[in-house]
C-alpha cells in the first residue's frame, strides 16, 4: 500500500507523557504506525478524534508542536529468502550495512494457525545434552524456555542447542541483549560456518527498551515465512523474554493500567501466549520451534514472568549449579518437556521413559539423604549409595557439557543403576531390566 | 430476548485493544451481539456496558486497522449456540464456529463458519404424535448421531403448552427442514426443525428436579475413584501450579470416564494440547462402548492465542452444549482447562473498562460468575422422568502456585470436589500429583451416595476408604518424626507405618497416564488391589532393625508395580502376585 499520497502532517500534540503522546486526528487505524518527530510510534488508543501514540524510543525532547505523520499501516517486515544471513533492528531495518530486503511486505503479529491445521509434533531434536535429551526431550514445533539466573551461561547453552538442532534456519531475537553477548552469538555462528542460515533481530541494551516489544513479532513473521512458504524447519531463539516482559510493564505503567501481580500488566499471560503459540508443526513439513530464555531473580519461579511463562510453554529447562560437581546442570526436578511423551520410547529405545523416571526418583532419594546428613543423622547403606549415585548421575548425565547420543545415555544410566542398586531398588518394568541390566 | 429490540445501528467512537466503544442510534441491550464493519470484514462483538448512547463492546477478534466512524449493527440477540444433530465429533472455536470447515492454515478474522452441516440428512424417527400436548424441551423425535439417540426437542425458548398439529413421518431430513408444526392455545402455529438456538449465558432449566448427585462416575483414576470419588452430575476442580499434571489428569478422565458425551473446553491453553485430542481421539477406543472416543466427544478450542474475549464464550458455549445433551437424558462430562484463563479474560476487560478492581485486580463479581457457572452442572430428573447429568470438572491455574488467590478461593466455594495437585509430588514424579490428604470429595458425606457406593462396591468400602486416608496421614506423621529424631531415634514401628503409606502411594495413588494398562483401572480391579494392599498392611512382619524395613517394602512395591503394569489377572499378573506372596510369607511374624 502506498500511503505517501494521503500523508497528512499533524503539528499539535494535546498531551505528552513519558511514553505516549496524544494528537487529534481522523481516519487513523488501530495499531497503525506513525512517526513523531521522526521517531517511530504506534497507535494504542483511539477515543473520538484523540489518538494516543506510544513512542518506542521515548518522548524525551518532543515538543508540543512535534510533527506527527501516520503511515497508514501496522508494523511490517519485508520477507524473502534474502533475509538469511542478515542482521536487523527492532523495526526490521538492516543494521549490517547490507541492502534493504526486496520482498513481500507482511504485517507482523499476524493471525493464529487454525488448531485443526496443526500436526502433532513428533520429531525429536537431539542436542547431545543428556539433561535435555534423556530427561526433557525436545521436539520440533515445541516452545520451551531456559529458566536461569542472570549469571548462568544460558546464552552459551542456547547457542549450543541451536547449532546441534539441524534446523534449516535459526532466527535469533535479542531483547536487551548485551553487546558482548550479541557479538558472542555472532562469533559462535560464524565459527560454525552457520551464518548463512541465521537471521538476527536485535535490540541491545543501548537501544530504547520499549522497542523490544517489536522483536518477537519480527522474528516470528520471518519464521512463518520460512516455515509456511518454504516448508523449512525453523528454530527461533528469544533471549531474554524477562526483559521483553519488563518492557510490557513499563508501557502499561505509563498508560496508568491497573497492575496485577509483580507490577506486570493483567494481560501478561495473553501477551506472552500470543508469541509462544507461534511454535507449530505444519502438515506440510515446515515447523517453528521456539527456545527462549527467561531469567529469574534469585531463582524465584513464582514471580509473574516465569510463572506465566511456565503456564504457556511446553515445559522449561532449569539451569542450576550443582555444588557436588561444580558444574551447571539441567535440574531434573523443575525441568520438564511436556512434549517428550510424544517421542520417548517411540523414537528412542522403549526403556527410555522408565529409565528416566527411575533415575530421577533415585536422585530425589539422594536429596533426602543429604538433608538427613546435614541434620547430623546416620545414613543407611541405601542413603549412602544414593549419594554416590547422584554425584555420578550429575557428572555423567546432567551436566551441560555432556554430549552423547540418546542410546548411550540410557546405557550410562543402566550402568549407574547396577553399580549402586539392586533391581528391586530401581523398580523398572521387568521386561526392561531383563534386557538391559548389565551383567557383572 | 424480546422483539422490541429492532436493529439498532451505530458508529465506532473509541478503540482500546479489543474494547470498542460504539455510538448507537437506538436502544441496545447488555450482552447483545453486534457486528462491526472493519473494511469488508464483520467483527463480532458483545455489549458489556452501556453508558448513554455509548455501547462498550468486547470484540471477539483482533481490532487492528479498525477506525472510528466504522459502521456497527446490533443484532437484537445475545450470544447464541446453534444446537442440533451433528455437534458430536465436532471441533469448534469459542463462538461455535466449525474449525474444520474454515479455509486456510491461519484463522482469518471474521471467518464465521456454521456450527452444523446444513445439507447433511439425518434419519428422523418421530416420538410424539399428532395431537400430543408438548412444551419446551420435550422430545418429539430422534435421530442416530454416532452411537447415541439424539433427541429432537421442542425449542427451549418456546413458552407455554402446544399441540402437535403435524409431524413428518420417519425418514431423512436436513436440519433446517420443518419436521413438525405446533399450535398454541390461541391457534398460533410454530414450525420446528431439528435445530434451535439458545443464549449461552442463560442456564437451561427445563427439568423437573435437581436432587443432590448420588451415583458414582467411574474415571479409572485410582486416587480419584477410591479416595475422592466424582459423581454423575457432580462438580470438581483441579488446582495446581504449571507442570503439576492438570491437563494430563483431565485428558485421562476424558478418555476413561463413564459418560455418554464428553465435552472438552480448551480455554486459553496450549494449541498443541488440543491437537493431541484431534490426533488421538479418532484412534482410541471408548472403554465403555468400544467405539472410537471421538464419536462421543465435542472439542471447543479457544486456545491462548485465539481472541481473549472468546474465552468466556467458550466456557458458556460448552456448558450450553452440555445442557442440550443432558436434556436428552444423557450422562455428560464437561471438562474445562483452564477456568483461570476465563477469569483472566474477565480481568483484562474489566481493567480496560477501568472498573473498580477486586483482589488481584480481578472483577468484583468474579465469585458470583464462577458459582453461577458451576451451578449449571448437576443430576436432573427431566419432565419425562428420564435422568440426565452434567459432571463438571475445571482446572485452576493459580498464580505462583499459591492457592490463596481469588480464582481458587471462589472455585472452592462453588465445587464439591477438590483435587489439589502438589508441586512436591510432581517434582518427585509421583503422578497423578493429587495430594491425598488435602484433597476431598464432599460427596463421601452424602448418605444417598454412601448407599449407592456400598451396593456398587461393598458394604464396608467407605470404612476401607477412611482407613486408607488414616494410614496416609499416619505415614506422613511417622516420616516427620523420623526426620526430626533420626532413623534410630524412633522405634521400628515408625518405619513400618511410614512404609505402609509408601505402599499405598506407590500402588494405589501413583498411576502412569502414559502406560496403556496402568492408565485406566476399572473399579473391579481397584477393589482387588485395594483389598490386597490392605491385607498386606494388616499383616504383622518381623524386622531385625529399621534397616530391614526399607529393602523389604521396596521389594513389595516393585512386585505391586509389575502387577499394575500387567493385564489384570493375566499370567504375568498372577506370577507377580505369587512372587509377592513368597516375599511376604518369609517375613511374617511367627505367632
Ligand atoms: N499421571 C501422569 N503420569 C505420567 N506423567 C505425568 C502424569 N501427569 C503429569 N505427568 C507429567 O507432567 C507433565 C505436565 O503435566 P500437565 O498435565 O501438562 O501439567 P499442567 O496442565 O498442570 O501444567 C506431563 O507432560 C507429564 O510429563
Ligand atoms: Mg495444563
Amino acid at each position: 500500500m502506498n500511503t505517501s499520497v494521503f500523508q497528512k502532517i499533524y503539528t499539535r500534540l494535546e498531551r505528552i507523557t513519558k511514553a505516549t503522546c496524544v494528537v487529534r486526528a481522523q481516519n487513523v487505524g488501530y495499531d497503525e504506525l506513525a512517526t513523531v518527530e521522526g521517531r517511530i510510534a504506534q497507535v494504542v488508543k483511539i477515543m473520538g478524534d484523540e489518538v494516543t501514540l506510544q513512542v518506542f524510543g521515548g518522548t524525551e525532547g518532543i515538543p508540543t508542536n512535534g510533527e506527527v505523520i501516520f503511515t497508514g499501516k501496522p508494523p511490517t517486515l519485508k520477507v524473502g529468502d534474502d533475509l538469511a544471513g542478515r542482521f536487523f533492528n527492532a523495526y526490521g531495518q538492516p543494521i549490517d550495512g547490507g541492502p534493504e530486503i526486496d520482498g513481500e511486505e507482511r504485517e507482523i503479529g499476524g493471525p493464529s494457525v487454525n488448531p485443526v491445521k496443526r500436526k502433532q509434533p513428533s520429531e525429536l531434536i537431539a542436542t547431545g545434552i543428556a539433561g535435555i535429551d534423556l530427561n526433557n526431550t525436545l521436539v520440533t514445533g515445541q516452545k520451551i524456555p531456559f529458566f536461569a539466573d542472570p549469571d548462568q551461561p544460558y546464552n552459551q547453552v542456547m547457542a549450543m542447542v541451536a547449532l546441534r538442532a539441524k534446523a534449516d534456519k535459526i532466527i535469533l531475537g535479542g531483547m536487551g541483549l548485551l553487546n558482548d553477548d550479541f557479538l558472542y552469538f555472532r562469533n559462535v555462528f560464524e565459527n560454525a560456518g552457520a551464518l548463512h542460515r541465521i537471521i538476527t533481530f536485535v535490540n541491545t541494551t543501548q537501544d530504547p527498551p520499549v522497542e523490544r516489544l517489536l522483536i518477537p513479532d519480527m522474528v516470528l513473521t520471518a519464521a512463518e515465512y520460512f516455515a509456511v512458504d518454504k516448508q523449512e524447519k525453523v528454530l527461533v531463539l528469544l533471549t531474554d523474554m524477562t526483559l521483553y516482559a519488563d518492557a510490557l510493564s513499563i508501557v502499561s505503567n505509563r498508560m496508568d493500567q491497573i497492575p496485577s501481580k509483580d507490577s506486570m500488566p493483567g494481560s501478561l499471560y495473553s501477551d506472552l501466549a500470543r508469541l509462544y503459540e507461534k511454535a507449530v508443526q505444519f502438515e506440510a513439513g515446515g515447523s517453528i520451534t521456539i527456545v527462549a530464555v527467561t531469567t529469574l531473580s534469585g531463582g524465584d519461579i513464582t514471580h509473574a514472568i516465569p510463572d506465566n511463562t511456565g503456564y504457556i510453554t511446553e515445559g522449561q529447562l532449569f539451569l542450576r549449579r550443582n555444588t557436588d560437581i561444580g558444574k551447571v546442570i539441567i535440574d531434573p526436578f523443575r525441568s520438564l518437556s511436556r512434549l517428550k511423551n510424544l517421542v520417548i520410547g517411540k523414537k528412542t529405545r522403549a526403556d527410555h521413559p522408565q529409565v528416566m523416571n527411575a533415575a530421577i526418583r533415585l536422585y530425589a532419594d539422594a536429596i533426602n539423604a543429604r538433608t538427613k546428613q546435614e541434620n547430623g543423622f546416620d545414613l543407611t547403606s541405601y542413603d549412602k549409595r544414593t549419594l554416590d549415585f547422584s554425584r555420578d548421575y550429575a557428572e555423567q548425565l546432567l551436566a551441560i557439557d555432556v554430549n552423547i547420543d540418546p542410546e548411550k545415555m540410557l546405557n550410562v544410566a543402566w550402568n549407574l543403576f547396577s553399580a549402586y542398586f539392586s533391581k528391586e531398588e530401581v523398580a523398572i518394568k521387568k521386561e526392561f531390566s531383563d534386557l538391559y541390566w548389565p551383567t557383572k | 430476548m424480546t422483539a422490541t429490540l429492532t436493529k439498532t445501528k451505530g458508529k465506532v467512537y473509541g478503540i482500546i485493544s479489543n474494547l470498542v466503544i460504539i455510538d448507537a442510534d437506538g436502544p441496545f441491550a447488555q450482552n447483545e451481539i453486534c457486528y462491526i464493519l472493519a473494511g469488508n470484514t464483520r467483527l463480532m462483538a458483545e455489549v458489556i456496558k452501556a453508558e448513554g448512547n455509548k455501547a462498550y463492546t468486547q470484540v471477539f477478534e483482533n481490532t487492528r486497522g479498525l477506525k472510528t466512524g466504522a459502521d456497527a449493527e446490533f443484532t437484537g440477540h445475545m450470544l447464541e449456540a446453534t444446537l442440533g444433530p451433528g455437534l458430536l465429533s465436532g471441533n469448534y472455536d469459542g463462538l461455535m464456529n466449525n474449525l474444520s470447515t474454515m479455509d486456510g492454515i491461519f484463522i482469518k478474522r471474521g471467518d464465521y463458519t456454521p456450527t452444523l452441516d446444513e445439507t447433511k440428512e439425518w434419519y428422523f424417527t418421530p416420538i410424539a404424535a399428532i395431537g400430543d400436548r408438548v412444551a419446551a424441551g420435550e422430545w418429539v423425535g430422534e435421530v442416530n448421531e454416532n452411537s447415541i439417540r439424539h433427541k429432537i426437542m421442542v425449542p427451549f425458548v418456546l413458552q407455554g403448552q402446544f399441540i402437535i398439529k403435524s409431524i413428518v413421518s420417519e425418514g431423512s431430513y436436513s436440519i433446517n427442514k420443518t419436521i413438525a408444526i405446533l399450535t398454541d392455545q390461541s391457534g398460533y402455529e410454530t414450525q420446528i426443525t431439528m435445530t434451535q438456538k439458545w443464549p449461552v449465558k442463560k442456564s437451561l432449566t427445563l427439568y423437573k428436579e435437581k436432587p443432590r448427585p448420588f451415583i458414582m462416575m467411574e474415571t479409572g483414576v485410582r486416587t480419584m475413584d477410591i479416595l475422592n470419588p466424582m459423581l454423575q452430575g457432580g462438580t470438581g476442580f483441579i488446582p495446581g501450579p504449571f507442570g503439576s499434571g492438570k491437563t494430563v489428569l483431565q485428558q485421562s478422565i476424558s478418555r476413561q470416564a463413564e459418560a455418554d458425551i464428553v465435552i472438552v473446553a480448551a480455554c486459553g491453553e496450549r494449541a498443541n494440547e488440543v491437537v493431541d485430542l484431534f490426533t488421538e481421539f479418532p484412534e482410541l477406543d471408548d472403554p465403555w462402548t468400544g467405539r472410537k472416543l471421538m464419536e462421543r466427544t465435542i472439542i471447543i478450542a479457544n486456545t491462548s492465542n485465539m481472541p481473549v474475549a472468546a474465552r468466556e464464550a467458550s466456557m458458556y458455549s460448552a456448558m450450553t452444549l452440555a445442557e442440550y445433551y443432558r436434556s436428552m437424558g444423557l450422562k455428560v462430562l464437561l471438562l474445562a482447562d483452564s477456568t483461570s484463563r476465563w477469569a483472566q479474560a474477565l480481568r483484562e476487560m474489566s481493567n480496560r473498562l477501568e472498573e473498580l478492581p477486586g483482589p488481584d485486580a480481578f472483577p468484583m463479581d468474579l465469585p458470583s460468575s464462577i458459582s453461577n457457572f458451576y451451578s449449571r452442572a448437576g443430576f436432573v430428573y427431566l419432565n419425562n422422568d428420564h435422568t440426565g447429568s452434567i459432571t463438571f470438572i475445571g482446572t485452576v491455574s493459580p498464580a505462583g502456585g499459591n492457592l490463596k488467590e481469588p480464582v481458587t478461593e471462589s472455585t472452592k466455594k462453588a465445587a464439591r470436589c477438590f483435587y489439589a495437585l502438589s508441586q512436591q509430588r510432581a517434582d518427585s514424579k509421583r503422578y497423578p500429583a493429587i495430594d491425598p490428604i488435602d484433597s476431598y470429595s464432599k460427596y463421601l458425606e452424602y448418605t444417598e451416595f454412601q448407599k449407592t457406593l456400598s451396593s456398587l462396591i461393598s458394604p464396608d468400602w467407605a470404612d476401607k476408604v477412611s482407613g486408607i486416608k488414616n494410614l496416609l496421614i499416619r505415614g506422613k506423621e511417622a516420616k516427620e518424626q523420623i526426620n526430626i529424631l533420626g532413623d534410630d531415634g524412633v522405634s521400628v514401628d515408625f518405619h513400618v507405618t511410614f512404609w505402609h503409606s509408601e505402599v499405598i502411594d506407590a500402588v494405589i495413588l501413583q498411576q502412569d497416564a502414559f502406560d496403556h494398562i496402568d492408565s485406566r483401572t476399572p473399579l473391579i480391579r481397584q477393589k482387588y488391589m485395594t483389598d490386597n494392599v490392605l491385607k498386606l498392611i494388616n499383616t504383622p512382619f518381623y524386622f531385625e532393625s529399621f534397616e530391614d524395613v526399607q529393602p523389604f517394602f521396596k521389594k513389595i512395591i516393585d512386585k505391586y508395580k509389575q502387577m499394575n503394569y500387567s493385564e489384570f489377572e493375566s499370567e504375568a499378573f498372577n506370577i507377580f502376585e505369587e512372587e509377592l506372596q513368597k516375599i511376604t510369607e518369609g517375613k511374617k511374624m511367627k505367632l
